[in-house]
This record gives C-alpha cells, structure tokens and sequence, in this order.
C-alpha cells in the first residue's frame, strides 16, 4: 500500500562526488515489500520545483522503520535535498513500483549483479537479501571514476566483486560487459540496473539466461495515472501493448518492454 | 442543502471540485488513496474510437511552477472504456464526465453516441483543444467555424449535456466561446494546457519527444483566470474552471473570475491526495468566509458593487 508520509531525516551526507546518502525515518519503510521499489520526493517547498523526484530504494530496516536513498544532485531538484540536514523533514510518497523477483529463487543458483552509476543503489538491498538466503552472489559495478564510485566495500561484504570504470581510475578500464567477459563468471540469473546502453546490452548479450532489469524515465504521479512513462512491449500481440514503468516497472524481464 | 452543491446542465455536484481529465486516469490508482464518492464528479481521461498508445517518451518535463506534457491522448479506446474502466467506476457514488477526442468529426460523433449511453455518465466534455495530436485536435479548437460545427454534431447524437473543453492557444477565446454556445454547448471547461517546450542544454535537442507539450500547473493560473473573466462575461452557458489550482483559495479565485465549478489537474500530480484537500479547506474556507453558498462567488471580481458586498 502506498502513502505520503513527511519522513525526519536521519542523516545525509556526500558518500562520493555528488553522491548523495539520505537516511529517513517513518512509517512508509513498513510498507516496502521487497528490493527494486522506489519512492518519489518532494524536494522543495511550494510549487517550484513542482513534481517530484523518484529516487530507488538502496535499503531498508523495518526494525528501525529507516530506508536509505542514494541520489546524485545533477539538477534542481536533487540539488535542493542534498541541501537538507538532519532532523527535517520530507514529503515522500511511496513505496512505488514493483522489485526485484527474489522469492522464486533456489539456492543452488548463481546470481549475477549488475550496476552501473547511479543505477547501482537498489542492488543493495536485493544482494543483502539474496545473500541472506544463502544465494551466491557476484558483483559487477559500472562507475565514471574512483571519485563517483560507492558502496563498493559493502558489496564486497556479500560477494566478489567487480568494478568497472571510464578511466580506469578504479578496477578495469572499460565497461561491465567487458568485466563479465573477462572474469568469465558463471550465473544462471542476473539483475541490473544503470543507464540503458547498458540494460540493453546485456538482454542481448543473455538471452539464454533469467536477465531482470531495472528501468527509469522521466515521470510525474509516479503511481500510473498519468501515462508520462510508458515503454512498449516486445510482443506485440500483447493485450496492452505497453507498461508503465511506475507502476507496472521499474523491474522488467528482460525482453519484455522495448528498451 | 450544502454550501458546497452546485447545479449545472445533468450534473448535481456534492462540491464544486472533480479531477481534470488527463491527471486522474480512470481512477483506479486514486481510489487506492480515498472514497472517489467524496468527488463532485470525475473528468475521465480522454476516450477515442481506437486504443491509442500515444507519443515517445520522454513525455514530460519539469518547467518553473509547471510542467510541460506531450502524452498523445493514450487510452484504451471506447469499447475497454465502456466496458470495464466505466462499470468500474459505477462503484462510486460520484457523476462521471466523459473526455471524447477524435481526428475528424465522426470519431466524435461516435463516441458520444455510445458513450453517453453508459449509466453513470452524466456529461460529455468534447476535447477540441488537445495540443498534443497532430491530426485534428487543436485545428477543432481553433477555428470558430469548425468549433461549432464539432458541437453541433455532437449535440445531434449526445443522451447528456455536452462541455466543450477550450484551448487558451487562440488569439480570442472569447469568440471560441460563442462558438461552442451558438454551436449548443451546455457548458465551457477551460483552459485546457497552453503549447510550450524546453531544450536541453547539453543535447540541444528538445526535452520532450513530440517536441512541443502542453504547460499546466500554477504557472498557468493568471492565465486561465483572465480567460474566465473574459468568457464568462460573454456568454450565458455555465463555465467549469481550471489551469493550476492547487488549493483552496485558487478555487475562490476561480469563482470570482467566474467559473460555476472548478477542475483540479497537475495537482493530482503531485499529490494523490489534492482533491480530497482542496475539498475539505474549500469548506472550512467558506465557514470562514461566512458564505452561504459557494455559488454567490461566481463573477464576483465583475458583476457590481452591490452584488459584491452583499451580506445574507
């Protein structure tokens, strides 16, 4: 069930360059039914900026009714959170979308991980759950350089892991793809999320494998009203034609929407 | 009777406050966050002939106070809207306006004839003002000839009250107005979005993929507040306002521009839960206001003096 809550800020603060971690505290974190959700933001006061911001899920604590956002301030709004301190307050709607599959998983499979940039935030939660199954986990992050690269520590902590990056400033130069190849790692599923070019590659690349990935377009009600993200479906004598990312999404069989 | 009732050609509204067709869909996702009965009616998303799916994405984008969007009226076409979205909403006591689009006259004619049948549609709102589609649309709601033609035809074949939704992308609203009234409208919703774009600094390409959307949101209100004060005071048909409320006292505003009921759009947007609250500070405001009734506000900002500071 979804709700608008206005969630205290725990903590935040810059964790790589522009990189922003926000902790926020309320009863919304009940709602979220599993890794992959998202949740959409009032970043401002007033009407300026006027929509919200959909920002992805990084982890979440029921226990301490907490869920860490990780976002990068690129434009007005994420510029106007990251300039929020501890102790205020948010107006967040959510949980939004639909996760990641980790339910219909056995334990003997193999899973793959893939992130790229600010795509690599909701792969947290989904590898601490999978790992708290006893699912065996790799890692392969995507990241411009060792400057906005994050949480790679914490992912080492459920699984090798592997870094990509642009200049070669972290791990190897050049891009997941190549990272997967090289390493030659094994898996019978893999979950990704990052920048299309990659997504895409990757459903290409697998086809023979279970590929989920994680989508993102630019959205308003964030709840599937307003058709603003909408993708259509590979099949085309599909009853819909289409999905909405929001609601429908923002996890995808790989193959099943027009990347 | 309540303060907040308002009496218009086939509707009998508990308030003066419903969703804007295109910012609600079909209700499904807001009835997960209230009782859609607390509505005074709902503007259902626009219904062609044919599911449409509409433009590319991206199909938004974020403009200072408002947003910009380009759509391109995706529905699931008349028979799925007759035969599942409006027996859905049949569950809730609230009248249903019907939003009809088309391409040419007889797309309307057609889904009037059968959508006006359906048993809790008590309105039609004909859509000639979508600035998103290429074929037809706009031309309907720009030239006053054809305006009041689409009307007219219209009219021939609807079971209920027909609203014709006008664009504020004319040089003279008003004379769209008398247009539609001598056409037979029985009532004007207005302003649909005004045509804008943005471009993106680093591609230098428009933001939006169709190139050119519709602005709504707040930025918009002077706009069609002026628009209303001119309309209303040119014909006699009822005026349903809307373009950028957010709250309660643009809802007055409204009034006394003089709009005879409000919708509330990009608002719906934002929150999913901005017409339970307008609705709700509407009447606290009023009580406050030491109105009777709401209906006493409309056109107060040009009617005279005496009817302005008259006190019951």
């Amino acid at each position: 069930m979804k709700i608008v809550e206005n969630m205290k800020i725990i903590t935040q603060k810059e964790i790589a360059k522009n990189i922003f971690q926000l902790v926020l505290q309320g009863d919304l974190v009940q709602k979220i039914t599993g890794p992959g959700q998202f949740v959409h933001l009032k970043t401002g006061e007033g009407t300026d900026p006027l929509l919200r911001r959909p920002i992805s899920i990084c982890e979440y604590s029921r226990e301490k009714n907490q869920m860490t956002l990780i976002y990068r301030a690129q434009g007005r709004g994420t510029i106007l959170l990251s300039k929020k301190r501890q102790g205020e307050y948010i107006n967040v709607l959510g949980p939004l979308g639909n996760g990641f599959p980790v339910h219909d998983l056995d334990e003997g499979k193999q899973v793959l991980i893939t992130g790229g940039g600010i795509g690599v935030p909701p792969l947290y939660e989904l590898s601490k759950q999978l790992f708290s199954k006893g699912i065996r986990v790799t890692h392969v992050l995507g990241f411009q350089s060792e400057s906005t690269a994050f949480l790679y520590e914490e992912f080492r902590k459920m699984g090798d892991t592997f870094v990509a990056t642009d200049d070669g400033s972290m791990g190897i130069k050049g891009f997941v793809t190549d990272v997967i190849v090289q390493e030659n790692i094994p898996f019978d599923r893999l979950y990704a999320c990052g920048p299309v070019s990659m997504l895409k590659t990757l459903a290409e690349k697998y086809p023979e494998k279970e590929v989920y990935i994680s989508l993102e377009e630019r959205m308003s009600c964030g709840i599937g009203a307003c058709f603003a993200c909408v993708k259509k479906t590979v099949n085309k004598a599909d009853e819909k034609g289409y999905r909405k990312i929001c609601s429908d999404g923002p996890v995808f069989a790989a193959g099943e929407v027009i990347l | 009777m309540s303060k907040m009732h308002v009496s218009l050609p086939g509707l009998e509204l508990r308030n003066p406050v419903m969703p804007a067709s295109g910012c609600f869909g079909f209700g499904r996702e807001f009835a997960e966050f209230y009782d859609l009965s607390i509505l005074g009616a709902i503007m259902i998303k626009a219904t062609t002939v044919e599911p449409r799916f509409g433009n590319p994405v991206p199909r938004v984008a974020e403009t200072p106070s408002g947003m910009l969007n380009a759509i391109g009226l995706q529905n699931p076409g008349l028979k799925k809207v007759m035969e599942e979205e409006l027996p859905w909403l049949s569950r809730f006591d609230v009248p249903i306006i019907a939003n009809i689009a088309g391409s040419t006259i007889e797309d309307y004619v057609e889904v009037a004839r059968e959508i006006s049948k359906a048993p809790n549609v008590y309105a039609l709102e004909l859509n000639i003002s979508c600035p998103n589609v290429k074929q037809g649309g706009i031309a309907f709601g720009t030239v006053p000839e054809v305006a009041k033609e689409v009307t007219k035809r219209v009219k021939e074949v609807s079971e209920v009250p027909v609203y014709v939704k006008l664009s504020p992308n004319v040089t003279d609203i008003r004379e769209m107005a008398k247009a539609v009234e001598n056409g037979g409208a029985d009532g004007i919703t207005m302003i649909n979005t005004l045509t804008g774009m943005r471009i993106d600094i680093k591609t230098e390409k428009p933001v939006i993929a169709n190139v050119t959307g519709g602005l709504s949101g707040p930025a918009i209100k002077p706009i069609a507040l002026r628009m209303v004060y001119e309309v209303s005071q040119t014909v006699k048909i009822p005026i349903i306002g809307m373009g950028g409320i957010m709250t309660a006292e643009d809802v007055i505003e409204f009034f006394y521009a003089g709009a005879d009921a409000v919708a509330v759009g990009t608002a719906n947007l934002i929150d999913p839960m901005a017409c339970p609250k307008i609705i709700r500070d509407l009447e606290a405001l009023l009580d406050e206001m030491d109105i009777d009734h709401i209906s006493e506000l409309t056109g107060r900002s040009w009617k005279n003096e005496k009817t302005r500071y008259h006190c019951p």
